[in-house]
């Protein structure tokens, strides 16, 4: 047992902000409770049965005994909250896009959910179990996906949640302000053990981390055992050298382009994903329907770092990196 | 066949010698009876003992999370128990409570009709009930259900070990059940109106459960069918929500809230409705406002289907649905605004008492309030990636849930009593035990809302010890819950066999169910159809005492 807080740590840099909305409203709340609950008390006691109180009821200029034509007061509490509730919506819409619009440059690192366990892995390819290290001050960029069932991930201390998918990708960022210890929880419910798929977030300063990091337990940095899978699971034969059978990858991360039916998108994680996994669903223009399904082939954390390889990879006539 | 004697008010009230309870009494009479007033009975009697059933589970809820170690039962047992709490009260209690008990009882007579438009179908649907109720017992006996009353997929479909099928089914058949109930309002209100009963006379009763009837028979086939469609996937493997077999979880998401979302307005607009009854009557005043309570009743029923996305804004749902989403549910709290107002106006310049209906209905308004301004902290969809599936989500429809629809419908219960079964309860036992649910309420659910904001999420069977403190006001807070709760079957069935004879209109109400004796007679109107001619609020106080103050 410890002593009661009463407000969760702010750690990230979101936190101040959104809970500067959560108070706001908490205000508004409390004087809109405060007015009814005074009212009612009020009347209670100045109308009870037997008081001596003036209840005639004086004709049309008296605002409150208007009750079928009193449409001024009920505009008036119609339109007072109307007004208030849709600014609310838009503070709280524009912290919701400000929020979650992902930040350039950010530190990558890879979550994976299963029942009932958390697997982390950091760029340089160290990995770790309901344990999350990172750096003040650095954006970081979770990409994140489950094996089984839904689950998600939650950093109170950030102000930080998301439903982490199967078969999908879904993102989340934060900006750690503060060193020190935090929770991690899951907050979806999947089972038995739902309870127990916590970890421990330790935010360090940079320094500490980068030491961290190259700590005994490195394993092989991310894209360099992207780039084994790449050779293992057959993808070179096609997607690479001077007359390719399928589209060249090397820089298409971030890039438009085109497919067999005429229309455009920009090739992020998530179309990179379902193309190994369904190459059929979205067809570059100009190439045969070759490629095998890898659905059902791959483990969920190896497609991760195949899609991180893939990212990383330079087109070597422009020099570019997306 | 009883005939309505006028008893002048001095007179002390005597028993009507045949009236709806006992014309006959056999068993069967009961279970195939065809009377709106005798079918209120039998579901009166059926979702108490599931009441009864759910309040069991929600102890041993707080029993486990009185320590963090989860030391009191097993997390599957847990998983279990919160499921069972939740789909038992939800499916059994909560959506049948006030419709179909004291609408079913009530709302015939509110109108001027013998009975409801189709009686046959109106015991149909009791039946169904009831045959979910018993699918639902066979889950239980058979080892649980650990879903989540939300039956999310692909853990619904694919990774629950249990009785999955069966309590989809449970939940199909109780689903009609509210249909039948829905439709049943539906053709009576439009069709069995007295003569006289103008739209704009009908009480605000009428008004709410109308508007809830629309909802239960738009919304309930939607997630019947998801629920079946959830069943499909997991027998026979079809692919529909689960992504490894070529389904997409997000989709049963959007079915699913797309009735349950608008499924929690008909949690609470039927208690509204008993609320609107109540506070005139025992303010001595017409209820302020009419036509806006009326209207916004019918707001919430439309407004209330368009945002359901409001459960997903972390679900990888569009930034630009969530928004829409967001905006409809703000503006959806503003009829609830103009309800809580307009009751509070009501009360002003009137003659007030504080039976115990009264002291339900004004703990109704602000426990209500609390429940309503706390989902706005939801609706947000900054505030909810931060609240979404905590417990401060717990704590808030528990505000509205409990406090609101469960007080609402304790209040019902308690004004409609004496004209029910014709007798009156003792009052100061009646007084203490609303108080004692007051208080334990807030005690049991306040702390959740803390417990939310620090970050406890909900469905959790052991917790980080620095929530304990908390954790253990609730428990407590939740025998006091439950000691009011358990009051009142003891003096309710006391005032069965030995409360003093209620008479026609103990409480000098206007609505025409007061017109008739207490009990009414099985036709309700024995003389023939009433003719309407006045409001269901007009009430006035007391000339000589307004005449005295004048002269002051």
């Amino acid at each position: 047992m410890s002593e009661i807080a009463f407000t969760p740590e702010q750690a990230s840099t979101i936190a101040g902000r959104m809970d500067f909305l959560f108070y706001g409203w908490l205000g508004l709340s409390i004087f809109f409770f405060v007015a009814v609950v005074v009212a009612i008390i009020y009347f209670s006691f100045k109308y009870r049965k037997g008081s001596k109180a003036d209840r005639r009821i004086t004709g049309e200029t008296e605002f409150m005994t208007l009750s079928i034509t009193g449409t001024t007061l009920e505009l008036t509490w119609t339109i007072v909250p109307l007004i208030m509730a849709i600014l609310v919506f838009f503070w709280s819409a524009w912290l919701y896009v400000d929020f979650t619009q992902m930040p350039s440059g950010a530190m990558e690192v890879l979550v994976t959910g299963k029942q009932w366990m958390w697997k982390i892995q950091h760029p340089n390819g160290k990995r770790e179990i309901n344990e999350l290290h990172v750096p003040t001050g650095v954006p970081i960029k979770l990409t994140m996906t489950s094996e089984d069932t839904i689950h998600s991930f939650f950093i109170p201390a950030f102000r930080v949640k998301k439903d982490v998918l199967p078969n999908r990708f879904s993102q989340l960022w934060f900006n750690a302000t503060k060193e020190g210890e935090y929770h991690l929880f899951c907050t979806e419910y999947c089972g038995t053990d739902h309870s127990r798929m916590i970890g421990k977030v330790t935010v360090m300063s940079p320094e500490r981390y980068q030491a961290w990091l190259a700590g005994a337990d490195t394993g092989v940095a991310m894209a360099s055992s992207g780039e084994k899978l790449f050779t293992k699971l057959g993808c070179v034969t096609c997607h690479t050298g001077t007359t390719p059978r399928g589209p060249k990858l090397a820089g298409v991360f971030g890039k438009e382009v085109k497919l067999a039916d005429g229309s455009t998108l920009v090739a992020d994680e998530e179309y990179i994903r379902e193309s190994i996994m369904n190459s059929s669903a979205k067809m570059v223009q100009g190439y045969p329907p070759l490629m095998p399904l890898f659905k059902n082939q791959i483990k969920e954390q190896d497609l991760m770092t195949l899609v991180n390889y893939i990212k990383s990879l330079k087109d070597e006539k422009n020099g570019t990196k997306s | 066949m009883s005939s309505i004697t006028l008893t002048p008010d001095i007179a002390p009230a005597v028993m009507p010698k045949s009236h709806y309870a006992n014309v006959r009494t056999t068993v069967m009479s009961w279970l195939f009876t065809v009377d709106h007033k005798r079918i209120a009975i039998l579901y009166l009697i059926s979702i108490t003992v599931f009441f009864a059933v759910g309040g069991l589970f929600a102890s041993l809820i707080r029993i486990e999370l009185l320590t963090p170690k989860g030391d009191f039962m097993t997390g599957d047992t847990y998983n279990k128990v919160f499921t069972l709490h939740g789909v038992i009260m939800i499916f059994f209690f909560l959506i049948p409570s006030v419709p179909a008990t004291l609408g079913n009882f009530a709302l015939p007579i509110m109108i001027g009709a013998k009975d409801l438009a189709f009686p046959k179908i109106n015991l149909l649907s009791w039946w169904l009930y009831m045959l979910g109720g018993v699918l639902a017992v066979v889950v239980l006996l058979r080892g649980g259900l650990e879903t989540g009353w939300t039956f999310y997929p692909p853990y619904s479909t694919t990774f629950a070990t249990s009785q999955v099928t069966i309590a989809i089914l449970a939940a199909f058949l109780a689903g009609f059940s509210s249909i039948f109930t829905g439709l049943n309002f539906i053709v009576t209100v439009h069709k069995m109106r007295a003569p006289g009963m103008t739209w704009f006379r009908m009480p605000l009763f009428v008004w709410a459960h109308y508007a809830t009837s629309i909802i239960q028979i738009l919304g309930t086939p939607v997630v019947a069918i998801t629920l079946v469609l959830v069943a499909i996937e997991r027998v026979w493997g079809v692919g529909i929500f689960n992504p490894q077999i070529g389904g997409d979880p997000i989709l049963f998401q959007h079915l699913f809230w797309f009735y349950s979302h608008p499924a929690v307005y008909v949690m609470i607009l039927p208690g509204m409705g008993v609320v609107s009854e109540v506070i005139p009557c025992f303010s001595r005043k017409r209820i302020f406002g009419y036509e806006f309570i009326a209207f916004s009743s019918m707001a919430i029923a439309i407004i209330g289907f368009l945002v359901w996305g409001h459960h997903l804004y972390v679900s990888t749902q569009s930034t630009y649905a969530g928004m829409v989403f967001s905006l409809l549910t703000f503006l959806v709290a503003v009829p609830s605004a103009i309800k809580v107002f307009n009751w509070t106006a009501t009360m002003y310049k009137g003659e007030i008492t504080f039976e115990a209906p009264m002291i339900y209905a004004l703990g109704f308004i602000g426990l209500f309030l609390v429940g309503g301004l706390t989902g706005l902290v939801l609706a947000s969809m900054a505030n909810d990636i931060h609240f979404h599936d905590t417990y401060f989500v717990v704590a808030h429809f528990h505000y509205v849930m409990v406090g609101g629809m469960v007080m609402a419908y304790m209040c019902g219960l308690h004004f409609w009593w004496p004209k029910m079964t014709g007798r009156m309860y003792p009052g100061l036992l009646a007084t203490i035990a609303a108080i004692l649910v007051f208080v334990g309420f807030n005690f049991t659910f306040f702390p959740q809302f803390i417990l939310g904001f620090l970050g406890m999420p909900r469905r959790y069977h052991s917790y980080v010890e620095e929530f304990q403190i908390l954790n253990i006001m609730s428990t407590m807070g939740a025998s006091v819950l439950g000691l009011g709760y358990g009051m009142q079957p003891f003096y309710l069935l006391w005032s069965l066999f030995k409360g003093e004879p209620a008479g026609d209109n103990p409480w000098r109400a206007k609505g025409l169910e007061w017109q008739v004796p207490s009990p009414p007679p099985t036709f309700n109107f024995p003389d023939g159809r009433p003719v309407v001619i006045e409001d269901p609020y007009a009430y006035t106080i007391d000339v000589k005492e307004a005449d005295s103050v004048a002269q002051h």
